[in-house]
Formats: C-alpha cells, sequence, structure tokens
C-alpha cells in the first residue's frame, strides 16, 4: 500500500467483503431454520446437523482446491484453452497469498465470499433430500456441488476471463445461473434417484402436502435468507477500481463499482433492483399460489432469483416484472414435475432455484440483448442464444448431470438412502431415546441426594 | 443494437449516465407496474371476499370452541 488513496481503496475493499461475508452467514442459518422447519420432528437434529457440517466439509475444500479451480479453469479445454496453472498458483493452499500475508489483504475476503456462495449451493441441495438421504451421501454432494461444479461453472461463467463470457456473452450479475439453475439442477438430479419420502404420493399417484412441523421456524428462515442475499448482492461487486486498474476499453480517469465481469453498476443500482424483484416476487406468489404463505415467502426468493442475471443494469420496473413472470412459470412448473413425474422436492429449492435461475437466464438474453458482456475488446455481446445455452450448461450440464450420476453410483453402492424402518421411526430416534435416558437419570440422581440430605 | 444504448464500454464513464434497457421507454414501463400493482389489489380483493364467505360457513361448533380455549 504505497499511498493514503492505495491504503484506503485496499482496506475498504477489504473490510466491505468481510461485512458482505458475515451477512451472507445469515443464508446459512436461515436455510437451516428453514430445513428444520420443514422437517418433522422426528428428524430435527439430523436434519440440522446435515446442514450444518456443510460448513467445514465445504471451507476445507474450497481451501484446498476449490479457489485454485476458480482461477485455473476459466479456458480450460474448450475453444483450444488449457489449465492456467500460473494463475491459479497463488491460489493453491501451499501459496504465500493463502496465509497471513501484509503483501496481500484481499485474497482472503475474495475467497471467504465465494466460500459462502459455495455453502449455499451445497445447502440448496440440502433442503430438497431431507428426512431420507444418509448425511454420508449428502456430504459428498455437498463438496463436489461447492467447492467442484459450482466453481467450475463460475470460472467459465463468472469470471472476467471465462470462456462462456468471451464465446457466448453469458452475462449472470448476481448468479442465476451460477449459483441458482446449477444447485437446482444438482438437486432434481439427485432426488430423482433418492425417490420420495414415504407418504408423499397416495396410491394413485396424487401428491400429498407434508406440511411443515414450525411455520414461525420456515418464515424467520426465509427473512433470514432475503436479508444474507441481500449481502450476497454486494459480495458480488467489486466495490470501487479505477478504468486503470481494470485495463480494458474504458477511458478516462473515472472510478465506478463494477459486476464481477468488471463491467460498470453501481451499488444504488442493485439495491432500487433487489427490492423491486423481492416485491415483483412476493406479489405475483401471493396471487398465482392464492395467498399460500410459503410459496408466498418463497416466491420472493424466486423472483430475485430470476431477475438477478441482469439486475446490474435492469430499469427497477423490468425487474420487478421480469421477477413477477418468474414465479409464476416457476410455480407452475414445480407442481406440473410433482404430479407428472412423482418427485419429492421437500422445500421447493429445485422450483426456487433451479427453475427461476434457468428463466432469469433465458429472460435476461432478451432485455439486455446487444449490451456489452465485459469491458473487454473481442467479447460477444449479451443474447439470447448465448443465455440459453449458458442456462443448459449451468443447469443440466454442470448441476443435473453429475447429481444424477453420483446419486446414481450411491444408490447402486447401497449409501444413499437411509433404510425404511428408520425413516419411519425417524432419524433422531436413537438420540432421542439417549436423551430421554440421561433426563430420566440425572433426575434420579439429584432425587437421590436430596434424599440423602434430608 | 444494443438494449441498453451502449454496445462497448470504450467509453470515458464520466460520460455515462443511465444504463438501463429501454431508456426512453420509462413512462409505459411506469404505466405497466402501476397496472401490476393495481391488478393485484382487485385480485387480492375479489379472493378474500370468495374466502371469507365460504369460511363463514365452514366453522364447527366443536372446533370452535377448542380454538378458543386455544387463545
Amino acid at each position: 500500500m504505497d499511498g493514503n488513496l492505495d491504503a484506503l481503496t485496499t482496506v475498504f475493499t477489504e473490510f466491505y467483503y468481510w461485512v458482505t461475508v458475515v451477512f451472507m452467514f445469515l443464508i446459512h442459518v436461515g436455510f437451516c431454520m428453514y430445513e428444520v422447519g420443514a422437517s418433522r420432528a422426528r428428524n430435527h437434529m439430523h436434519t440440522l446437523m446435515k446442514n450444518i457440517m456443510i460448513i467445514p466439509l465445504v471451507t476445507v475444500t474450497f481451501f484446498f482446491f476449490g479457489w485454485w479451480i476458480y482461477w485455473a479453469f476459466p479456458d480450460f479445454w474448450v475453444f483450444g484453452g488449457s489449465i492456467d496453472f500460473e494463475a491459479g498458483a497463488a491460489n493453491l493452499p501451499w501459496s504465500e497469498n493463502m496465509a497471513t500475508n501484509l503483501d496481500d489483504r484481499i485474497t482472503g475476503v475474495f475467497w471467504a465470499a465465494f466460500l459462502l456462495f459455495s455453502w449455499t449451493a451445497a445447502s440448496i441441495v440440502s433442503g430438497s433430500v431431507i428426512e431420507r438421504i444418509r448425511s454420508s451421501a449428502l456430504w459428498v454432494h455437498a463438496v463436489l456441488i461447492g467447492s467442484v461444479f459450482w466453481i467450475i461453472d463460475a470460472a467459465w461463467g463468472w469470471h472476467y476471463g471465462g470462456w462462456m463470457v468471451q464465446k457466448l456473452g453469458y452475462h449472470d450479475a448476481y448468479a442465476s445461473g451460477v449459483i441458482h439453475a446449477i444447485a437446482g439442477g444438482y438437486a432434481l438430479g439427485v432426488i430423482m434417484v433418492l425417490g420420495p419420502r414415504i407418504g408423499k404420493f397416495a396410491k394413485d399417484g396424487t401428491p400429498r402436502d407434508i406440511p411443515p412441523h414450525n411455520p414461525w421456524m420456515l418464515t424467520i428462515g426465509i427473512f433470514l435468507i432475503y436479508t444474507g442475499f441481500w449481502g450476497f448482492y454486494a459480495a458480488c461487486n467489486v466495490p470501487a477500481i479505477s478504468p486503470e486498474a481494470i485495463g480494458g476499453q474504458i477511458t478516462g480517469t473515472t472510478w465506478t463499482a463494477t459486476n464481477i465481469y468488471l463491467a460498470p453498476t453501481s451499488l444504488s443500482a442493485i439495491t432500487f433492483n433487489f427490492l423491486m424483484s423481492l416485491s415483483g416476487g412476493l406479489m405475483a406468489a401471493y396471487v398465482v399460489s392464492k395467498g399460500d404463505a410459503f410459496w408466498t415467502f418463497s416466491g420472493g426468493l424466486a423472483g430475485v432469483i430470476t431477475a438477478s442475471a441482469g439486475n446490474d443494469l435492469y430499469h427497477p420496473i423490468q425487474a420487478m416484472i421480469i421477477a413477477a413472470i418468474g414465479v409464476v412459470i416457476v410455480y407452475n412448473l414445480h407442481y406440473w414435475v410433482e404430479r407428472k413425474f412423482k418427485l419429492d422436492d421437500a422445500v421447493g429449492a429445485v422450483a426456487v432455484h433451479g427453475y427461476a435461475g434457468f428463466v432469469g437466464l433465458v429472460i435476461s438474453g432478451f432485455v439486455l440483448w446487444g449490451a456489452p458482456s465485459s469491458p473487454y475488446e473481442g467479447y460477444a455481446a449479451i443474447n439470447p442464444v448465448g443465455q440459453f445455452l449458458g442456462a443448459v450448461i449451468m443447469f443440466f450440464v454442470l448441476g443435473f448431470l453429475p447429481g444424477f450420476i453420483v446419486a446414481k453410483l450411491q444408490s447402486m453402492a447401497g449409501v444413499l438412502r437411509i433404510p425404511e424402518e428408520v425413516e419411519l421411526q425417524g432419524l433422531d430416534y436413537a438420540e432421542h431415546h439417549a436423551y430421554e435416558d440421561a433426563k430420566a437419570a440425572i433426575i434420579e440422581a439429584d432425587k437421590a441426594a436430596l434424599a440423602a440430605k434430608s | 443494437m444494443s438494449t441498453i444504448g451502449y454496445e462497448s464500454w470504450a467509453v470515458d464513464l464520466a460520460d455515462v449516465s443511465a444504463i438501463y434497457p429501454f431508456q426512453g421507454w420509462e413512462m409505459p414501463m411506469t404505466i405497466i407496474g402501476v397496472i401490476f400493482w393495481l391488478a393485484w389489489h382487485r385480485i387480492q380483493f375479489v379472493r378474500e371476499g370468495q374466502h371469507l364467505e365460504e369460511a363463514r360457513k365452514m366453522g364447527e361448533k366443536e372446533k370452535i370452541d377448542k380454538m378458543l380455549e386455544r387463545y
């Protein structure tokens, strides 16, 4: 940090990302509350533990190799590219940059911001599979989606040099596809193999609603997810950068905030659009679900997710309308898929994240048609075909396929689903009895101590 | 052609203001937005009326008593 301005910018940027990371922790808290609220009492602790252990498992693997993938894979093999070992070197776990280093004050907070996205991707999958998946199986999926597949898609389509940005004009500023479509697609692949919970479908195939055990936990959970999502939006921006530092085509000396592609936007713009898309989603979901509380809350989230691909550039009214359109499609698609394919998506994650992300990418291709995807020369402009192909890559290629294949392998090995007896008695049965026994024992001991004194 | 009015970022940002798509269509967009908002009220208003009308005929005395006891 040579001069005062340089020092101020560096420390501001460092603090900015740190704050977003703390906010984004609320996403995980929200997911945990939502899952526990949605599960039945006999499965609470397992449901909670399944999601909590995503935190350490994805964190350590993201430190060991996930972060390296982001920097080494933007070109990969497509269009003659290769793994960029040079760019990746500074992000290997044994690099000096990945440690206490006064010459690099940004890598730690930037790594952490991406890591929190990784937790989110894994946690989205976790919600779909509650009450019947083995924790061991889910944790393998968590590492794969959190530290491998989502970060490959980020390298390809959420990096200023990613091949999808260069060749397809792929634009996904707040991760409709790179987090939500991929995680929803992955969850779909897993639940197709996993099968529904006992009782989800009647003998004639009619789906049954499995109501949440605690509606308040769901409500607070999703409000925390909204809050964390706001932090996520800020985390997707570079807060202040000069044209010189970007090194692209921008001329002059005016500093700006940028999206992840280093193309200009502002924190003010995304605040407008976050709130308007949240509102459009809530309003549309209320109408389409006929006032169902949980679909309305989830619709707010689905609205933001639908608009997220272009929320760095949309007008707020466009963000509101796009969110509303997305929610109507997502809601209807969820029930159509449930009836047609007998799939049990316990918290609606495939719909709220996967379908909303996919639809959002497609819509943004039309609304932002011709806009530059990057400040660098030679990149394709944003276009409907590129966005559609991007959506397919996110949802099916990097999401659905790996989820389906790995779940199939786990199923063949007999390590995917819990035994039917355990599903019926509840995953917490053993712990619950140990708790009751311990309680009885300590009450007896206290009574004996009291009797001895008198 | 670009919906945001810029086909590249080879510009001085000091000269750039609005960058949202379909500039010049703010008034029609506002009208669409207001229609969306008012339509929402209309739909909600009608549906709630229907729901309350159906709900007033649904209650069984025993269950209502239980609800009152439950507080």
